[in-house]
């Protein structure tokens, strides 16, 4: 009884020695793969500020207005002044193209009506 | 095992027989007994020591080993810890309100030599003076030739130039990387961001430190790793900055003012949207400052925040402000306005406004007797202390470097005839900053404010300086000095936004003593909505001439007040105020999106 405990033990020793070298190697194989992604991320952040940069650059509004001159024979671009704004009432709406419904039998759900 | 007996038989037989005593047997086992059993003790007590003693050795040699082996070899970083590392090096961004650009980084490469590895000096300077123009060849070679081992060449260099020295293909020639602060926008906003420029220098990176503007004041901030990727974010409003410039640049050329100056400012935060300087620089590109002539005449120089000026009329609403809070008048009550002396002066106005004016029309028309005379009913003590309450006798607490530095004067002997010309903006000096902080405390409802860069979530009521009454009857006849034909700012209407505000033209002084007529400095302090005012504007002009009339006009009314009323106009609409008179819209207008 008392060698089957011990051989047991002694199984389950090297069971979690084994168990052990394998995670070690596991997680040196996670550390550098953690480091090629921080590699990674670096560059993706770089790449990403040099593009943020170009973007803030290219829509400089020095540049812009430089653009919106260039092309207004197709945009038509102006400066915003107070006479762009309109009041709701002299905005012409659509009129309604669905008729106004003749049958309500359909909707008096009277199930949910306590 | 078995027991040996004490006493067996067959010897305690022979003994009675030889007539021994049978005891004696017994003893002499025991004792038998007794020594195996000594014996025995003796062994596994032994072997637990040396057992003992094993574990002792191993486990010390293990410690010694690991120790001799940590002592051997390189250090190396925890590699999970290194996470990060990058990016908390980076000096933080600066965005304006709506989250934009104002300045970032960007990497570059840093270009320099080991001479004594070029394979050809003379060629490679030669055309290294090619790519870089400031680069002379005659004068890099012989530093080549020199006994240095190393040079730097460029502090930071663009990807072309880096490819165009590349191809050289000089192995003497080496690029390190750079970090570089760039300010996408050029010019704009030049004077708030300051500029940067690089502190300690290595072959690997390089130090960027804050020189001026926010990038000084808060280069602290920018630099802490904690705060990493996490920009700093300004009250700017960089298109409302963009339009303020180009007009007040505009504004500037047409009326042939040597500078100029604009602060736009909530009433009731104290964020500033845009502030602006002209003459100003690009912080790509910071120019050095002038070392010899008038200081304000350099570009670096911040008008708006360290521009100390004495500002006229524009305080006029001050004194009329305080003799109404403190119970001396109403907006109708009458005034002298008959010219008078007063010790070696004489107190008179612009224009002869006849022998009396209401409180109301003093303002509107900038009557400096008139105001003369409500500071004497103020006294001294009461104009200091109200003065101080706006914040215009101590320097701004705003979140620039040169800002500390921009303390008003005023006189330390505070008499009577200093009350008499402080009243209308003569014997005091501040900066068009100062002016904005006060104004937005005269009608946000009457609660101080302190003027800040940085956006804020939430709005603090500083202490009341005027009560609410007072604050709605000042927005009323400030609105007077726009919306009636006397008002000396008639120039300032701006259609769908009502505007208010005060002018005000100070002679400034000239170089041989007392006042010089023909140079003046316009300011026109603004808001606008003016029932409910959001916003103040200050525009200053310093020296303007309008000639477009037979006579060269100075007066604020005439110079600054156009360039505040077409600012409002181009600005107002971005910052989403609804324009009041609507229905001006086009009708075309619906047929077009069709």
């Amino acid at each position: 009884m008392k060698n089957l405990l011990l051989g047991f033990l002694i199984i389950g020793v090297m069971g979690l020695a084994l168990w052990t070298y394998s995670e070690n190697y596991v997680t040196k194989q996670s550390l550098d793969e953690i480091v090629q992604l921080n590699k990674n991320i670096a560059k993706a952040r770089s790449r990403l500020r040099v593009l943020n940069a170009e973007w803030a650059y290219l829509n400089r509004p020095e540049r812009l207005s430089k653009l919106v001159n260039a092309n207004f024979d197709e945009l038509k671009l102006l400066e915003l002044t107070s006479k762009h704004f309109a009041g709701l009432e002299q905005i012409p709406f659509r009129s309604p193209g669905i008729e106004p419904m003749v049958d309500e039998a359909e909707f008096n759900n009277k199930i949910d009506v306590p | 095992m078995i027991r040996k007996p004490l006493r067996p038989l067959a010897q305690i037989f022979s003994a009675r027989s030889s007539g021994e005593n049978p005891d004696l047997i017994e003893l002499a086992n025991l004792r038998e007994r007794a020594q195996i059993q000594h014996g025995l003790i003796l062994r596994k007590t032994q072997r637990r020591l040396i057992m003992i003693g094993g574990i002792f050795i191993i486990s010390f040699g293990v410690i010694g080993l690991r120790m001799t082996a940590l002592a051997m070899t390189d250090p190396a970083e925890p590699k999970a810890q290194s996470m990060n590392n990058d990016i908390s090096v980076i000096r933080a961004d600066i965005v304006d309100r709506n989250n934009r650009i104002l300045a970032t980084n960007i990497e570059t490469h840093s270009l320099y030599a080991h001479p004594k590895q070029l394979a050809n000096p003379s060629a490679t300077a030669l055309r290294l003076s090619e790519i870089f123009p400031g680069i002379d060849a005659l004068e890099l070679e012989a530093r080549f030739s020199g006994k240095q081992s190393f040079l730097w060449l460029r502090g930071a260099i663009s990807p072309e130039e880096k490819q165009a020295v590349h191809d050289i293909g000089d192995p003497g020639l080496l690029f390190g990387p750079r970090e570089m602060r760039l300010y996408p926008n050029g010019k704009l906003a030049g004077h708030i961001l300051g500029g940067t420029t690089f502190g300690k220098q290595g072959v690997h990176s390089a130090e960027i430190i804050g020189v001026a503007g926010v990038e000084k004041e808060f280069d602290e901030l920018l630099r802490d790793p904690k705060s990493s990727g996490l920009p700093l974010k300004l009250s700017l409003d960089l298109t409302i900055q963009s339009a303020l410039e180009k007009v007040l640049r505009g504004g500037m050329k047409l009326m042939n003012a040597k500078a100029a100056s604009a602060v736009l400012m909530e009433v009731h935060t104290g964020e500033i949207y845009a502030m602006s300087s002209l003459p100003d620089f690009d912080p790509n590109n910071r120019p050095i400052g002038l070392t010899k002539g008038d200081q304000s005449d350099d570009p670096l120089f911040n008008r708006a925040v360290q521009g100390l000026y004495e500002q006229g009329s524009v305080f006029k609403t001050f004194t009329v402000a305080q003799a109404m809070e403190l119970g001396l008048v109403e907006a109708d009550t009458m005034v002298d306005t008959k010219r008078f002396r007063w010790g070696k002066s004489v107190i008179k106005d612009y224009r002869d406004y006849g022998p009396e004016l209401t409180v109301e029309k003093v303002l509107v028309k900038s009557s400096n007797v008139g105001t003369a005379r409500l500071s004497q009913m103020i006294g001294a003590d009461n104009q200091k202390a109200f003065l101080a309450s706006l914040g215009l006798l101590a320097s701004t607490p705003i979140e620039l470097i040169e800002g500390s530095t921009a303390k008003p004067q005023f006189p330390s002997n505070w008499s009577e005839i200093y009350t008499i010309t402080i009243s209308y903006g003569h014997g005091i000096s501040g900066s068009p900053l100062h002016l904005a902080a006060a104004y937005s405390a005269m009608v946000n409802g009457g609660t101080f404010i302190s003027p800040t860069l940085v956006k804020k979530s939430v709005s603090e009521i500083g202490p009341r300086v005027i009560s609410k009454k007072v604050s709605a009857r000042l927005r009323s006849m400030l609105r007077d000095v726009v919306n009636t034909p006397e008002g000396t700012a008639n120039l300032g209407e701006v259609v769908g936004y009502s505007v208010g505000g005060k002018t005000g033209t100070a002679e400034k002084t000239s170089k041989a003593g007392g006042y010089d007529a023909e140079r003046v400095l316009a300011t026109f302090a603004s808001f606008f909505p003016s029932e409910d005012p959001k916003y103040v504007l200050i525009i200053t002009l310093d020296e303007p001439e309008d000639r477009m009339g037979k006579e060269p006009r100075r007066t604020a009314g005439y110079t600054a007040v156009p360039v505040a009323a077409e600012v409002i106009r181009r600005v107002a609409p971005l910052l989403g105020l609804t324009p009041k008179a609507r229905g001006m819209l086009n009708e075309n207008l619906a047929l077009t999106n069709e």
